[in-house]
């Protein structure tokens, strides 16, 4: 460590010399990631593309047939069903989301007396999986063996027993209850970084001002939060868009097929009936979808002009 | 604005904010807690409504041990989880480390375009593109097995953790190296024992990620193996659930999402600052 102090001249002669073949072993280091991306991305990817031009299926010989997969998708009438049903749970879900984590983001924003212990505890539900939540609350939501019905029925909220999951309004709000209490704390951390990074002699000024605690909200915190706003609202929607486990476990796409998701339909296109080509163009039409919100996202995350 | 306050009104101000973050905690914490507690009663009494949570004829470890009766045990699945997602830590933080210092120390030829390439996977839902990884592996002879699970949890890490680790690399001063350079390290040396301390809390942070992210993962899973004895835990309880071996046995499926929860909150207690600061890295980014 004596090295650190001494003259780097001589260092610099030698990586004149070595400059070309120093600089090429960096391929080296990256090669692994490049490859895996590779052959379990980028080919993939050219795949799909190349499929949903087939007829494929799993077993047997594959068949270009064009552009007649997304001229299927088109009378696809349950396809479109469950994209308006994605639609529909990302706008609900989003807000339902956004209403309890902003509040929250707010309570923990400054450091007080056992912050810390509260944002951990909000948190909590977050490291959990998907997964595991989806096969907790359907244990919860269960008629006979589960908490809440028969919780209300022995509270004399409800007359009998209400199997939550039978139809479609109970069903999807409970799911709704479940997302926001597993991603709320999530959310929460992302919106508490954009807060933080609120001048707090900004805030000091307008209470000078005269500003109240609303038109502060207004004129301060929601502009200079644009960013992180955008950020949050973009890991929602898209998280929203691909909601996959919980429909699968807690509902399995019911009551009555209501709760298909564009995945669970791709899903179930793919890995169920084994129409892969077609399956394929369906994941064309969702990935469209997806690039598509990243270029909003990266547009609605550019630096804002005049500031930084 | 708290000189403002007086005394009294400053008191109330924290009794409520108190109380709100009490009863916030207790209805995050709740179902957590409560499946955990229901866990220890035994199975006639996992068959009621957990009303009161908590076990009232006794504590019993019965819903852990009927867990491996279920086709080839959960003991098989909680094994392949662990497999699954110890191999994935291993490989992303090798590979990302690797990759990290390669993108931030060299200036190699298409090095700005594979770093985009990489990073670009991420707007890409892999969802999407699951029937083609299914037949790749297939391919490559790594159909149904975990090391191709493996492959593909590393895969959809490393936008993220390349991301974090150059970074990380990017932080550490170049006359550190040069210094070791003239000391006579070459470049493994340099990277593993002079560069991998300096940087050592990015990897933590990326090998918390990838275990997360591999132990929770359902539909790659669900879609990949189709065999049972290659059941990652999300699977083998989803199937337990589903009713797949008779009637749901409820107790079963709690103690079996508490095996599945416990370690993911006990990594991230025990690692929360790590945690955070991926988050934040994530969302400053």
């Amino acid at each position: 460590m004596t090295a650190i102090a001494a003259t780097s001249t001589p260092a610099r002669a030698r990586k004149l010399v070595g400059v070309s073949r120093r600089q090429w072993v960096g391929l080296l280091y990256v090669l692994p990631a490049v490859a895996l991306v590779t052959v379990f991305f980028v080919i993939p990817l050219g795949m799909t593309a190349w499929m949903s031009l087939n007829n494929w299926p799993l077993m047997g010989e594959h068949s270009f047939v064009g552009l007649d997969n997304y001229f299927a998708i088109l009378r696809d009438t349950r396809f479109w069903n469950a994209l308006k049903f994605t639609a529909y749970y990302t706008v609900i879900v989003t807000i339902a989301i956004f209403a309890v984590a902003f509040p929250l983001a707010i309570f923990i924003e400054r450091p007080r007396p056992l912050t810390n212990l509260y944002r951990t505890a909000f948190f909590m539900p977050a490291v959990v999986g998907f997964a595991s939540a989806s096969l907790l609350w359907s244990w919860l939501l269960n008629v006979d063996s589960g908490l809440f019905s028969p919780a209300a029925f022995d509270l004399g909220l409800t007359g009998k027993r209400i199997n939550l999951l039978a139809t479609f309004q109970p069903a999807f709000w409970s799911i709704i209850a479940m997302v926001v209490w597993k991603v709320a704390g999530f959310t929460m951390i992302i919106l508490m970084t954009g807060l933080q990074s609120i001048p707090q002699d900004l805030q000091e000024a307008a209470v000078i001002d005269g500003a109240g605690p609303f038109a502060r909200f207004r004129a301060i915190t929601l502009p200079l939060m644009r960013r992180t706003l955008a950020l949050a609202l973009i890991l929602s929607v898209a998280g929203s868009i691909l909601a996959f486990d919980q429909f699968y476990i807690i509902l399995r796409g019911g009551p009555r097929n209501q709760t298909l998701t564009a995945v669970y339909w791709i899903f179930n296109q793919s890995f169920v009936s084994f129409k892969l080509g077609y399956g394929a163009a369906l994941s064309m039409v969702l990935l469209v979808i997806l690039v598509a919100l990243s270029l909003i996202q990266l547009w609605l995350l550019r630096k804002p002009e005049g500031l930084d | 604005m708290a000189e403002a306050m007086s005394q009294n009104r400053k008191a109330a101000f924290s009794l409520a904010r108190h109380s709100t973050g009490i009863i916030a905690s207790v209805l995050f914490l709740a179902p957590i807690v409560w499946t955990v507690l229901s866990t220890f009663k035994p199975a006639q009494e996992a068959r009621q409504p957990p009303l009161p949570p908590w076990p009232t004829t006794g504590f019993s470890i019965e819903n852990y041990q009927t867990l491996n009766s279920f086709g080839d045990g959960l003991w098989v699945s909680a094994q392949n989880s662990i497999y699954v997602s110890v191999m994935t830590v291993l490989l992303s933080v090798l590979v990302s480390v690797l990759a990290g210092y390669g993108f931030s120390r060299f200036r190699f030829p298409f090095r700005d375009f594979f770093f985009v390439l990489i990073l670009s996977t991420i707007m890409i839902p892999f969802q999407s593109i699951l029937t083609p990884i299914f037949l790749v592996l297939t391919r490559l002879g790594l159909h149904n097995t975990l090391t191709g699970l493996v492959c593909v949890y590393v895969t959809l890490q490393l936008p993220f953790s390349i991301f974090m680790m150059r970074n990380a690399f990017d932080a550490v001063p170049r006359e550190i190296e040069e210094a070791a350079r003239m000391d006579g390290a070459n470049n493994v040396t340099m990277l593993v024992r002079v560069m991998l301390p300096l940087v050592w809390p990015g990897v933590v942070t990326i090998a918390l990620f990838a275990f997360l992210g591999a132990w929770n993962e359902f539909l790659a899973a669900l879609v990949l193996m189709t065999d049972q004895s290659k059941f990652t835990l999300p699977v083998m309880m989803t199937a337990l659930q589903s009713g797949r071996f008779g009637a749901i046995d409820w107790g079963a499926v709690q103690a079996g999402v508490t095996v599945m929860m416990v370690p993911c909150l006990i990594l991230f207690l025990a690692l929360q600052r790590f945690y955070i600061r991926g988050l934040m890295a994530g969302a400053v980014k």
